[in-house]
């Protein structure tokens, strides 16, 4: 059965493929993860400024790298002193870092929720949480995945700044089959 | 007999399109964009005859922890949720608690911050594959 311009089509498809795939290698290759400034479709590149400000390939590059989000484990830069931010403008307030884990078990199919109060300390105070998005006593928030999805709860952050929403097992990390019935917590 | 050779050709030929089309359609996937978490604050700025201000995340918390601006400063973590006025940075508050010439560039600089696409709405960018709060 002849269909020459099917086979022309195709052709044409197979070199238009070619021809992106070398772009796209060539671009992922000279911005690596991280385009610059200019074309990154908010920045105007003819803006007076945009030339100046710090494109984010030299300041990511030589951080420990992640799958998704700024390609930056950010934690990981933290806890191994690739930055070192501020912790405070003005006050004095102390670092109130808390080392304590709360598990959710109420969490469907999916494995229960390990949540390190260690790692988010690191960054937040802990008004920025507590007591009008999430209640210090356990089990009294109510929240599901959806309200996360929506940007409430973990969502306030978790798909925006911090890790997105697809690393689900970033989270949901402990099977419930290795939690001893003794567990107190939610 | 030739009917089922027609039918096999054919079959072939609708395969290999199929191929084509789904490596085509992988590789015309806009590549990622914004950086995760780029905030783009245009509720004042462009009726006032300004770029809108790109505020970037990645840039902000290599320097600073999160609760320096949502806690010291006072930022909700809710973009578009903070009625932010060029008079009152000038005057120390918000994105002048640092912006003062002091601590980073002063409000003098008007085009570091103001740097954005015309017409470009306020909320969260990034190229995560979530979207974002709100995107789903």
């Amino acid at each position: 059965m002849e269909r020459p311009f099917t086979k022309q089509a195709m052709i044409l498809l197979a070199g238009i493929c070619i021809a992106w795939s070398a772009l796209a290698v060539e671009t992922d290759l000279a911005s690596s993860n991280w385009l610059p400034l200019t074309r990154d479709d908010i920045h105007d590149p003819n803006g007076p400024g945009v030339q100046l400000l710090q494109n984010p390939s030299e300041a990511l590059r030589d951080m420990p790298s992640d799958v998704v989000g700024n390609k930056v484990n950010w934690m990981r830069a933290l806890d191994r002193g690739h930055i070192n931010p501020r912790e405070n403008l003005y006050s004095n307030k102390k670092n109130n870092v808390l080392d304590m884990d709360v598990l959710r078990q109420n969490t469907g199919e999916m494995n229960a929720v390990l949540f390190p109060h260690r790692q988010h300390t690191e960054w937040l105070d802990c008004t920025n949480c507590h007591e009008w998005l999430f209640k210090s006593k356990a089990r009294a928030t109510k929240f599901s995945m959806f309200d996360i999805l929506k940007g409430e709860f973990c969502g306030r952050c978790h798909g925006a700044v911090a890790f997105p929403l697809t690393q689900c097992n970033r989270c949901h990390s402990v099977p419930h089959s290795t939690i001893s019935s003794s567990a107190t917590a939610d | 007999m030739d009917m089922q050779h027609d039918y096999l050709c054919f079959r072939c030929n609708n395969l290999s399109e199929i191929i084509l089309i789904v490596i085509l359609a992988i590789f015309s996937v806009a590549p990622v964009h914004a950086e995760y978490g780029d905030v783009i604050i245009n509720n004042k700025a462009e009726k006032s005859g300004m770029r809108p201000v790109i505020f970037s995340h990645w840039f902000h918390r290599i320097r600073f922890k999160c609760k320096v601006c949502h806690t010291e400063i006072g930022f909700e973590m809710r973009a578009g949720a903070n009625d932010i006025r060029m008079a009152d940075i000038i005057d120390g508050k918000y994105c002048g608690k640092c912006h003062n010439n002091k601590i980073a560039w002063g409000p003098q600089n008007c085009h570091l911050c103001h740097s954005g696409l015309p017409g470009l709405e306020t909320g969260v960018r990034g190229g995560d594959s979530t979207g974002g709060p709100g995107k789903w």
